[in-house]
């Protein structure tokens, strides 16, 4: 454990050498140093606007979210349970998951114009794949033995798939959802850096327009750290789901 | 006979929905500014293959991205074979691969613009970039589930490290290679194409923003249907092989 900590901190270190040694090699206007670059990630912490920026992006990746795990869940339960529906939808959706959906962006812009639900529709259609596919194997790979168990004791069909189905797939389940959310946080920071008027990833555009590389690698280490707390969050509540599993 | 019947049913569905979405644009219920018929994309994009306009972009997005996957599979393949090897820095960099791809990389690309010009060596640069952590992910792995049997025969012919990693173990963790040559291209495409929306002289991506930008739907949604083609038919490809391989290992 003693020896974790101690390496944890030798890559930080290392990172940051590196970090300086690129920036003094390609000069301080392309790489700005660490040292400017966490002051002025600080400073940023401290505006008014910053806060402004990450609540709207906050409020679309939340929406987001909601939606793509909602009717992930939903859609990845029936397909699950309905043997031929998803044998139906597999490749179907396999192909969707993985296009680029980049290339989807400027049919959602058309189609919902320049507004909080481009960018909402923008996350939602990153993450909602994973989540269906990873929910819809997780009951079909419920083990026969539980199936069985719930049409012996009776129980209705709601009642099987809440206290036996899903329970079983769970931690699956939630791998997809983890996978998911990671996918819908750059789906709705792409979305808001091609074409949006609020929220970090237009902020990042802005400071790439007026060549503000202090602010652009402040800003990509700010969303770096949140993405790495979010995922580290997500594996810890993953790990425990696998061992009461 | 059932897997037919899938294959039917999943067929009339995609027919269905593209028959649906035609009859809506033609009536109107969706107007032509959001998106033209799926048949009238269709000859967009044969016309604009036959006029041969966008030959130039096609290649270029085409060349760059071969490129930056050429370099993404190499560099993973390499850096991956390495940490492998170093358990102990490999545990300590993992929680940043895991991250990696939460964060837009392309954010650098204005930086990449400034270190390496507006061109085709800034695109390639961050197609490799943001491909080559999933094909390290893989490639670990991949080595991780290579049978300690084979390793242990591998040693018994005295092979040295690099002739066992490239005829023993590398052919062994073949699947999982794939799976991460899978991924490497995805990322590297999503890479290259947002860099060419954002910042570009040319290529497929700079003409469906244009495309966007004048209103002009048959460019648009004909240069978006060959993109999704081309990438459909290179993971259709990728994927079959993947599942080649996966049932040839699952024999042994």
């Amino acid at each position: 454990m003693k020896s974790r900590a101690v390496d944890t901190v030798v890559l930080v270190a290392g990172l940051l050498l590196a970090w300086q040694l690129l920036s003094l090699a390609v000069g301080a206007n392309i790489v700005s140093p660490p040292g400017t670059t966490i002051l002025r990630a600080v400073a940023l912490l401290q505006t008014r606007s910053f806060w402004g920026h990450a609540a709207d992006t906050g409020i679309a990746f939340g929406l987001a979210c909601a939606i793509a795990i909602a009717g992930g869940i939903l859609v990845g339960l029936w397909l699950g349970l309905r043997r031929i529906a998803g044998e139906v939808a597999d490749p179907i959706l396999g192909t969707f998951y993985s296009i680029p959906k980049i290339t989807l962006y400027p049919i959602i812009l058309l189609v919902f114009g320049l507004s909080l639900s481009a960018k909402v529709a923008f996350g939602v259609i990153h993450g909602i794949f994973p989540i269906t596919i990873f929910t819809m194997n997780a009951l079909r790979n419920v083990a026969p033995v539980y199936r069985r168990t719930a049409r012996m004791l009776r129980l209705s069909s709601v009642s099987t798939v809440s206290t036996i189905l899903v329970p079983a797939a769970l931690p699956e389940i939630f791998t997809g959802i983890r996978i998911g959310l990671a996918v819908t946080l750059l789906g709705t920071l792409i979305a808001e850096l091609f074409a949006s008027t609020s929220g970090i990833g237009f902020a990042l555009l802005r400071a790439t327009d007026i060549h503000d590389v202090v602010d652009i690698l402040a800003l990509t280490m700010l969303l770096f750290a949140f993405a790495a707390i979010v995922n580290a969050l997500l594996h810890l509540v993953e790990r425990r789901l696998q061992h009461h599993g | 006979m059932h897997i037919s019947r899938t294959a039917i049913a999943r067929t009339a569905l995609i027919v269905g929905f593209f028959l649906a979405l035609e009859i809506l644009c033609r009536l109107g219920v969706i107007d032509r500014i959001t998106m033209i018929a799926p048949s009238e994309i269709v000859l967009a994009l044969w016309r604009i293959l036959a006029s041969g306009r966008f030959n130039e972009d096609i290649a270029f997005t085409i060349w760059n991205t071969a490129a930056a996957i050429g370099l993404s599979i190499a560099g993973g393949f390499f850096i991956g074979a390495l940490l492998h090897e170093v358990p102990r820095v490999r545990r300590t960099i993992e929680p940043l691969l895991s991250a990696y791809y939460a964060v837009p990389i392309f954010v650098f690309y204005p930086l990449l613009v400034v270190a390496f010009g507006i061109g085709r060596a800034a695109l390639i640069a961050m197609g490799a970039l943001f491909g080559v952590v999933a094909m390290v992910v893989n490639t670990m792995l991949g080595l991780d589930r290579v049978p300690r049997v084979i390793i242990k025969t591998a040693a018994i012919m005295k092979l040295g490290p690099w002739t066992s990693l490239v005829l023993v173990r590398l052919p062994a963790a073949a699947p999982h290679l794939v799976t991460g040559v899978k991924l490497a291209v995805a990322y590297s495409v999503i890479a290259i194409v947002a860099g060419e929306f954002i910042l570009a002289t040319a290529g497929m991506g700079k003409r469906i923003a244009f495309g966007y930008n004048d209103f002009d739907n048959p460019t648009m949604y004909g240069m978006l249907l060959l993109l999704l083609i081309l990438v459909m038919i290179v993971n259709g490809a990728l994927s079959a092989w993947e599942g080649r391989l996966h049932r040839r290992f699952g024999q042994q």
